[in-house]
């Protein structure tokens, strides 16, 4: 199914009159909204992260990954630049590079033996003159007209992202200058992979762009949060928006930690939990940065979450798998010039997030929930209103779903949902 | 060339083989405040994707230090943690033992493990082995390190319970 355009649907889409305070759920569920962001978002003028630069280091190296439902892979080439394309071959559309890693100097598709450099450029036909003077490609064959489907390229901090459209703007104006810094405050600096991950949560993309946004949840659902004085509302912090309002990021200072009464008056489950660590290394940490804060979620449209939670950082990609399901990939980094003892505090506080994260397990379930919650109701609608109806930032507070309209202002203007 | 192992005596093999299998039970039936009790008090317990592992990066899923984060995750999960309700079946496979230089056990054992949902629906959640080191103190087994090594490194919807 391709679909180019809001016109298209068979079932026409409007927006409710109150705007981004209302999320109609039919945006979770169908499948040809699904198909038209695979259009105009994916293939559409947004920056979508590829892979990281680490994830190639050497030339020859590729890595496979998907833009949207799109397979991709990333290559190096021998001169050390960086290409991206499309893994389909432009023969018949198979996928040209099986593994998701390696290091080769062409790749070669296994139907035909078609063979592209590290450009995707097609240098080599199997049996083009034929056999014996027999069978072989008509005499007009260009080669220089078939390729690998290419996307254009541009790194930020080791942050490979890729565009099919040549109206995307360049990435420091898509991502904006608050956008920018906050990227180059966490991963400008030579960078080490620590381990990765994915799981399958079995709800729509855009649930998971909510809930990285969601600051109004966090320390209600994640009770190890709250417990553990990690995140909370009542540490000074806000969110920060981009002037696109679809990226954002959500902050807090540990240090600054006011215990409101709220917490244990509103019944808070999440604020019941009375526990002392039994092995209290699991939260040992250091002041890495010094604008005192210790907890920062930063979500760039469409589909990338960056977080550093105390000294744990890492990249969280959530790729869609079709109109219900979604994989999330939990990328975990350190640093370079990381002491020994700083890579164990990475590692320990790995456990706070990830499938099996003491504070973000739940969130492999609750976007679910609601999948399976709105099932049959398509024509109804998300309130969404915490913290006012405006989409303006909140830098002093995270009692707020300003980030999540943020979102659904930026996803109406691209999808052209008026 | 394999250097021959030295022979592990058969009552060696049944002490081990039944301690691991009782780890799995102790996990099924949702015993899960046995489960640090399974491993000296400093041991050391980590999930970990086979790509990982391999790669000697050292971040896997899970892991503790000591039987205290253990018991942490095990309080978390009893009664912080929200998820559907579900259990676990462990199926084990014969492990392969050898006997380390100061006496204690190094084993392999492959492992699936299978979750049912609180709707019934059951399906295969886990495949990959365990490579242990296992103590013995007064007699008694004791996990001193246990990595669990996923070949499924994409996990369905979410991992609580330990493997
Ligand atoms: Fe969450």
């Amino acid at each position: 199914m391709v679909l180019a355009a809001a016109e298209d649907l068979s079932d026409p889409f409007e927006w409710p009159d109150a705007g981004v305070t209302r999320v109609p759920y039919r945006l979770f569920s169908d499948p040809e909204i699904y198909a038209l962001e695979q259009q105009r978002i994916f293939r559409g003028p947004v920056w979508n992260y590829l892979c990281l630069e680490i994830d190639i280091p050497n030339p020859g190296d590729h890595k496979t990954t998907t833009v949207g439902e799109i397979p991709v892979v990333v290559t190096r080439d021998e001169n050390g630049d960086v290409h991206a394309m499309v893994n389909r071959c432009a023969h018949k559309g198979a996928l040209v590079c099986l593994k998701e890693r390696g290091n080769s100097k062409t790749m070669t598709c296994v139907y035909h033996s078609w063979s592209y450099d590290l450009r995707g450029r097609l240098k080599g036909i199997a049996f083009r003159d034929g056999l014996n003077g027999k069978g072989g490609m008509p005499e007009d064959f260009d080669r220089d007209k078939h390729r690998l489907e290419p996307l254009r390229i541009e790194i930020i901090c080791g942050l490979v992202f890729g565009t099919f459209s040549d109206e995307t703007p360049s990435i420091e104006s898509y991502l904006g200058e608050k956008m920018t810094a906050s990227i180059r405050r966490n991963l400008g600096r030579p960078l080490k992979p620590l381990g990765m991950h994915s799981q399958i949560i079995h709800n729509n993309w855009k649930l998971y762009a909510e809930n990285v946004r969601d600051s109004y949840h966090a320390t209600l659902l994640h009770t190890f949060y709250t417990t553990f004085k990690i995140n909370r509302l009542d540490m000074d912090g806000g969110i920060v928006m981009a002037d696109d309002k679809w990226h954002h990021i959500s902050f807090a200072k540990r240090k600054t930690l006011q215990e409101s009464e709220e917490y244990q008056n509103a019944n808070v489950h999440s604020a019941q939990y009375e526990s002392k660590l039994d092995g209290p290394e699991l939260l040992n940490t250091w002041d890495e940065y010094d604008d005192g804060i210790t907890h920062s979620i930063q979500g760039i449209f469409p589909n990338l979450a960056i977080h550093s939670t105390l000294n744990s950082l890492a990249v969280r990609f959530f790729a869609p798998r079709g109109v219900d399901e979604t994989e999330l990939f939990w990328i975990y980094l350190g640093c370079e010039d990381d002491t020994e003892e700083q890579t164990n505090m990475r590692v320990m506080q790995g456990n706070l997030t990830g499938t099996a994260g003491l504070v973000s397990l739940e969130d492999g379930c609750i976007n679910e929930f609601v999948q399976r919650g709105t099932r049959g109701s398509g024509d109804r609608e998300a309130f969404i209103e915490m913290g006012g109806r405006d989409v303006e930032p909140s830098e002093a507070s995270r009692a707020t779903e300003v980030a999540i309209r943020g979102f659904w202002t930026g996803y109406r203007r691209i999808m052209g949902f008026a | 060339m394999v250097e021959a192992a030295p022979p592990i005596a058969p009552d060696s093999r049944v002490l081990i083989e039944d301690f691991l299998i009782d780890y799995a039970h102790a996990i099924d039936d949702g015993d899960l405040k046995r489960w640090p009790d399974f491993f000296t008090a400093d041991g050391v317990y980590q999930i970990i994707p086979r790509e990982s592992f391999d790669a000697g990066l050292p971040m896997g899923i899970m892991y503790c230090e000591g039987r205290g984060m253990m018991s942490d995750r095990v309080l978390a999960l009893e009664t912080a943690n929200i998820f559907e309700p579900h259990t676990y079946c462990h199926i084990l496979g014969r492990p392969r033992l050898n006997r380390d230089a100061d006496g204690a056990f190094k084993a392999r054992t492959n492992f699936n493990v299978f979750r049912t949902m609180q709707d019934g629906g059951g399906e295969m959640f886990a495949v990959g082995k365990y490579v242990d080191t296992i103590a013995l103190e007064d007699g008694r087994p004791m996990l001193r390190d246990r990595r669990v090594v996923l070949e499924s490194r994409r996990i369905d919807i979410l991992l609580v319970f330990p493997l």
